[in-house]
């Protein structure tokens, strides 16, 4: 079982919920980027939520399925086409064996999902189906799709059991223009000045065109480092550090100029201090910003950060029918 | 003195929900990335529960941690404990290996990438070698190369991308060589390139953008993720922090009869276990250099 793919998309690539354990050589987690929405594609099919998935950026694939297939399309709002005639996003699609598929323009956001029955089966390296592009591992022979692709489909072991579940509006993402993410200061922020951080914290940043599954950079306002004799081995700015391990959802802010905030498929370390992290409750969020979202960096402590992490537990545990 | 030779002292601060960061030291020095790998190793023999990803760094360490198993106050406890153990080691140690990695130095492939990115660089005309030689105040390019391949180097990092190890020459610092990174990065280096910025020399292990100024291409694979290659039987990737590289500069025809190995799946790096010990590298760095390098002799 597979699906052949007749036009690639921009980027589409295998991912599932990442590859943890190989970050000391650099090896990032991986994964879908906006994690939730993933996961209701994998729901929508019967699914587990372990199984990988198509990840495309801006600009979809077009494919046609070799076999019968139960799939959903989630994320970023987008017109989906089965044979030329629309059907609809958040819910299960029945396609038959020859049936092509196809995307319109994204309507915002940045990224959509394309559930599959049983899973994109492509090999498990270590640990994960997650494509990771630079290193050439994982997903389809460690790339983004191309044209002829044969991308295989896990056998499942029949249909779906029970009538196709419904993801309650509320519960799903949204994906505006504006967004308020919350950040955890700490790390190297005793090295920006007080005004630089009220910077940080009280500008309004908009997101740039560089943004990928690496990274997302942001323009605003000069934000003021503290001046200083720099330590050995740390380079000659004043946002240099000697070269440390990043955290995911780190930011840096190179030279003081347009803020980076590093995502699943983050560079694991380098010279550039980190002043604040994205809590991991709100890592989606920035993955379906759009160039051009107005952002906002709002500062929590530790204890909002758990309970926002317990708040996303509650969601997903609701999302699968299983109780808080 | 450095903030590692004075008990325990590190700075604990949080990267996000997920990521404890633990500075040993601002500055670099041998001691404090000891300090670092030696923490990252009793923390990984206690196999705690929660913990996903260990990760020494040059004078720093990095833990991700599930905060829904393992609570960060505890976490931070813990940590701070194997600081304080690893305080009070009086006599450091480190099981590891020397490594001897050829290198063609001046080689076309980065003579090539140099010369299309000298826009980005603060000496548009000459070569990176030239320039790290005037930085560093030698004659010539092939001083620079002398020094750069005569005394051994400490991984003490592996990461950016996949495999890519950081190294910090086994030298009193004021022996260290120091370049600046490029004025504004490249988008394309030779996969291989034996790179350096800062204190810091590196080996790319994919092809990809970077700063570091370019000496010369690495003739062996160092990340092989199809794991052909018998030194790649257990993982793809090679480098771990704590191995000792001895650069050896190779000619051309060296270099291709390497490349030919490596194409017919029997090229091996030449390598041996070592006991390295910090005080006896502090006290007597060319001495003990010279002992640590005589084991790759006879294998």
């Amino acid at each position: 079982m597979a699906f052949e793919i007749l036009e690639p998309g921009l980027a589409t690539s295998v991912q599932d919920r990442g590859r943890f354990g190989y970050y000391n050589v650099g090896i990032p987690q991986g994964g879908a980027m906006d994690g939730l929405s993933a996961e209701m594609a994998n729901m929508l099919v019967g699914n587990t939520a372990a199984e990988a998935v198509l990840e495309c950026t801006y600009m979809g694939p077009k494919f046609r399925t070799d076999t019968d297939a139960a799939i959903a399309v989630t994320g970023a709002p987008v017109d989906v086409k089965v044979n030329g005639e629309a059907r609809g996003q958040w819910e299960r699609l029945e396609l038959a064996a020859g049936d092509e598929v196809s995307f319109g323009i994204l309507q915002g956001g940045t990224r959509f999902y394309i559930g599959v029955r049983g899973g994109i089966d492509v090999p498990v390296v270590l640990g994960s189906r997650s494509t990771y592009g630079l290193g050439g591992i994982g997903g389809f022979e460690g790339r983004s799709l191309r044209a002829g692709d044969l991308v295989p489909v896990g056998d499942a072991a029949g249909p779906p059991a029970g009538p196709p579940p419904e993801i309650d509006p509320d519960l799903r993402p949204r994906f505006g223009k504006e967004v308020t993410v919350r950040v955890l200061p700490g790390l190297y922020d005793h090295r920006l000045t007080a005004r630089g951080m009220e910077t940080l914290l009280d500008s309004t940043w908009t997101l740039t065109p560089v943004a990928d599954r690496t990274g997302l950079r942001y323009s605003g306002p000069e934000v003021e480092w503290q001046p200083r004799q720099q330590p050995f081995g740390a380079g000659s700015d004043p946002s240099n550090i000697v070269d440390a391990g990043y955290a995911v959802g780190s930011i840096q802010i190179p030279g003081g100029k347009e803020p980076i905030v590093l995502h699943r498929d983050a560079v694991s370390g380098g010279g550039y201090a980190m002043v604040a992290t994205v809590i991991s409750a709100d890592m989606d969020l920035l993955a379906r910003s759009a160039p051009g979202t107005k952002t906002r960096f709002r500062p929590v402590d530790m204890d909002e950060a758990l309970a926002a992490r317990a708040e996303q537990r509650a969601l997903r545990a609701r999302l699968w029918g299983t109780g808080a | 003195m450095s903030n590692a030779a004075a008990g325990a002292t590190a700075r604990y601060t949080w990267g996000g929900d997920e990521f404890l960061f633990v500075e040993i030291d601002e500055a670099m020095n041998l001691a404090a990335n000891f300090r670092s790998n030696a923490m990252a190793s009793l923390l990984a023999a206690d196999q705690v529960e929660g913990i996903t990803d260990i990760c020494p760094a040059n004078a720093s360490l990095l833990i991700r941690f599930d905060p829904d198993v393992l609570p960060p106050r505890e976490l931070e406890e813990r940590v701070r404990r194997i600081e304080e153990t690893v305080a009070r080691t009086a006599h450091p140690t480190l099981e590891t290996r020397v490594v001897e990695v050829p290198v063609w130095y001046n080689d076309p492939y980065t003579q090539e990438t140099a010369a299309r990115f000298r826009a980005n660089h603060q000496r548009p005309e000459g070569t990176d070698l030239e320039f790290a030689a005037e930085e560093n105040g030698l004659s010539s390019a092939d001083e620079f190369i002398k020094r750069h391949h005569g005394s051994p180097w400490l991984v003490s990092m592996v990461g950016f991308v996949a495999g890519l190890p950081f190294m910090f020459q086994i030298v009193p610092q004021e022996q260290q060589l120091e370049v600046p990174k490029y004025l504004s990065p490249r988008t394309d280096t030779p996969a291989l390139t034996v790179g350096h910025g800062g204190c810091f020399a590196c080996i790319y292990s994919v092809r990809g953008a970077g700063g570091y100024q370019m000496f010369g291409i690495a003739a062996a694979p160092i990340f092989d993720p199809a794991q052909s290659l018998p030194d790649f039987k257990d993982f793809m990737v090679f480098f771990r922090p704590g191995d000792i590289v001895k650069f050896r500069p190779v000619d051309e025809t060296e270099y291709r009869r390497i490349q030919d190995e490596v194409g017919a799946g029997t090229f091996r790096y030449r390598q041996a276990p070592v006991q390295f010990d910090l005080q006896r590298a502090l006290a007597d760095p060319a001495g003990y250099n010279q002992e640590i390098l005589e084991r790759l002799n006879g294998i």
